[in-house]
């Protein structure tokens, strides 16, 4: 059993803020990842649960007992680092066997762990090798080798793959989910990219600032992102964001993105969850796959022109002008034919978030598409 | 004739300072032309006369006596007691100068305050001539007023003029003297082991003593063998502070007895041969430091 709680955890660099008063739970076998942009306090909290920064103010509880007062090495947790920080002057068989020796566990013991963590990781023709002499792919796995090894209640990892290529990355990323799967152990994980986030976890603890700002799986922060940061933060293309305002026409709601642009249609209901104050000064957010486009005069569809088109392969990313507002959407490939091409498009009501302009908080209002 | 003919940016960007001919011209012949007059020139030199019964204080040619005066060296009892005292010397010097330089090292090596300051002060003997450094410490071990048995409490022990203590009392003012040059060629190490394979060591488990012994010692291993091959290097040919300090027949180093051959007897011709052979021993001993290093650093 391993289950890792953060109690109201507080550090300050000297005056600066790090981590504000945040709580989360990592449960038992669980894989969570910290996600976040650069300096938003993601390192320092595994630092922390790892025991390599002292937390000001809080409790990190692991199976229950306070941790904060033991040494990292009294923790039972292992640690991949960023870079990370192989012994140089060792070969991969004495890095992945440091910690078993360390502890002075007997010579077979070590040469069958170290062999059996080896063989699930395939890296057995390398044992001989110093870092010098091993890719960075090779590097990652020799150093989640030593991490594994010892069995740990949890393996803490900075941004393993931070300085891998991109190719490998997505190797790299197959390989821990299986080890995730096989080895079953509690598993936090930091990271600043996104679509690493989304593959791996079970659950993604997103920060800002210090701030821990949602916690939820994948399919949460990326379907019911709650407030605008985790709503730009995940997701690729970035979501659409737009100030809008909101009338009551019959038996629709429309929702026009700045003055005089064509107001897009929305169920009644919409209206009705809005005061009269957050219906005249509301956020929009919309993911370009939410953005419907068509190429024909359809109900419910407003003309927009196309601005700019983003080939990508698979799909298009298409810039359409809403009156003063771009709206990405994403298209099948070619489907848009050329920049200036008149285009008719909608809005999903089902996949509209809608955000207090004031707080940035959502307002959790779910739509169903309900207009046709 | 480059310049004018050679247009090509690079050039142009060169000619601006000086040319590579004009700093050739001001820095490296007159430089190569010092080099051979007063070091090339007078070793080979003297490696002629070291086959000859030349003596500097007589107006008379130099004989060619072959290898008569390695002969006589190689053979006579003296001289491998002079090289007995030196070694002896050098194990005892640079063995405390390593000791003590590595263990300082080993304290600076963490953040405290005024550590700038007290490095500053720590290198301070090395920074003073050799003869002040033999002056200052004679004064220290006199044996009746001398401060250092006053604070040891050692009552009149006659550190210099005691044959079976005076070599370590010369071995210990060396120590004083260098082992802060061995102290910043650690620190220079030490501060170059990244910090994360502590981190790394410290989640692994590992106890202070398995993190020194398997992280901190290998991987400033190389640096150390470096003051080593520096300091067994001069420690050999020291003769300063031991002329200085003391005129016992146990501290009579190689290169003391190479002095007297040399510019008491007027045995040129012997004290060349001697001189070399000295050399070669050096060399050879630098040697095994130089390969022990290259297999070091491979790792």
């Amino acid at each position: 059993m391993a289950e890792i709680i953060l109690r109201d955890i507080e550090k300050y660099f000297g005056a600066v803020y790090v981590i504000r008063k945040l709580n989360l739970t990592i449960k038992h076998r669980e894989f969570v990842v910290l996600l976040g942009p650069s300096g938003c306090g993601k390192t320092t909290t595994l630092r922390a649960v790892a025991g390599l920064e002292d937390v000001d103010s809080g409790d990190i509880l692991i199976d229950g007992k306070p941790v904060q007062q033991l040494e990292a090495g009294d923790r039972d947790i292992a640690f991949v680092f960023q870079l990370f920080a192989l012994y140089p002057h060792l070969t991969a068989y004495e890095n992945i066997a440091f910690p078993l020796r360390a502890t002075s566990e007997s010579k077979a013991s070590v040469e069958a762990k170290v062999r059996a963590v080896a063989k699930s990781l395939q890296i057995e023709h390398l044992l001989g090798k110093r870092p010098s002499a091993l890719a960075g792919g090779d590097m990652q796995r020799v150093a989640i080798g030593r991490a594994l090894v010892r069995r740990p209640k949890a393996m803490l990892m900075d941004e393993p793959m931070g300085a891998l290529d991109a190719k490998l990355r997505e190797e790299m990323r197959t390989e821990l989910k299986r080890l995730h799967l096989e080895n079953e152990s509690t598993t936090v994980y930091v990271t600043h990219d996104q679509v690493e986030a989304m593959s791996l976890a079970d659950r993604i603890a997103i920060m800002n600032e210090g701030v821990l700002q949602q916690v939820g799986t994948p399919d949460d922060v990326y379907h019911r992102p709650a407030n605008l940061f985790v709503a730009q933060f995940v997701g690729s293309p970035v979501m659409n964001i737009a100030a809008a305002n909101v009338k009551a026409d019959g038996s629709r709601s429309l929702l026009a993105l700045g003055k005089g642009a064509a107001p897009f249609e929305f169920p009644k209901s919409l209206i009705r969850h809005l005061s009269d104050a957050k219906a005249n000064d509301l956020t929009v957010g919309i993911r370009p796959e939410g953005v419907l486009v068509s190429q024909t005069e359809t109900a419910g569809y407003v003309p927009v022109t196309a601005h700019l088109i983003e080939p990508l392969g698979a799909y298009d990313i298409v810039d359409l002008k809403v009156g003063a507002q771009l709206v990405r959407a994403r298209t099948a490939s070619g489907y848009v034919s050329k920049v200036g091409a008149r285009v008719w498009a909608r809005l999903d009501p089902a996949q509209t978030h809608f955000f207090d302009t004031r707080t940035t908080d959502s307002l959790r209002i779910r739509l169903v598409d309900g207009a046709h | 004739m480059a310049g004018v003919l050679d247009t090509s940016p690079a050039a142009r960007a060169v000619t601006r300072g000086w040319s590579d001919l004009t700093i050739r011209n001001v820095f490296i012949i007159p430089t190569i032309l010092f080099l051979i007059i007063f070091n090339i020139f007078p070793l080979i030199y003297s490696l002629g006369y070291s086959f000859t019964d030349f003596r500097a204080s007589v107006n008379e040619p130099a004989n060619f006596v072959g290898l008569q005066n390695f002969r006589e060296l190689l053979t006579d009892e003296r001289i491998w007691n002079n090289f007995w005292v030196t070694a002896k010397y050098v194990i005892v010097s640079v063995g405390g100068q390593m000791t003590v330089g590595f263990g300082l090292a080993l304290l600076l090596n963490r953040a405290m305050p005024a550590k700038g300051l007290i490095t500053t002060l720590l290198l301070l003997p090395m920074m003073m001539s050799a003869a002040v450094v033999g002056l200052f410490w004679r004064l220290l071990y006199d044996p009746s007023w001398g401060p250092l048995n006053y604070a040891l409490g050692l009552g009149d022990l006659a550190w210099l003029s005691n044959a079976d203590v005076a070599l370590y009392a010369v071995a210990i003012t060396d120590i004083w003297m260098w082992a802060p040059f061995v102290m910043l060629l650690s620190l220079a190490g030490l501060s170059a082991v990244p910090q994360h394979l502590y981190e790394a060591a410290a989640i692994d488990r590992a106890s202070a003593w398995y993190t020194f012994s398997r992280i901190t010692l290998p991987l400033v291993t190389p640096l150390l063998l470096i003051a080593l091959i520096f300091r067994t290097m001069e420690a050999f040919k020291t003769f300063d502070i031991a002329y200085i300090m003391s005129t016992q027949p146990t501290t009579e180093l190689i290169s003391i007895k190479l002095y007297k051959f040399a510019f008491q007897e007027w045995q040129t011709g012997k004290s060349c041969a001697l001189a070399y052979i000295v050399l070669i021993m050096v060399l050879a001993i630098t040697n095994i430091y130089v390969k022990y290093l290259n297999k070091v650093k491979e790792r």
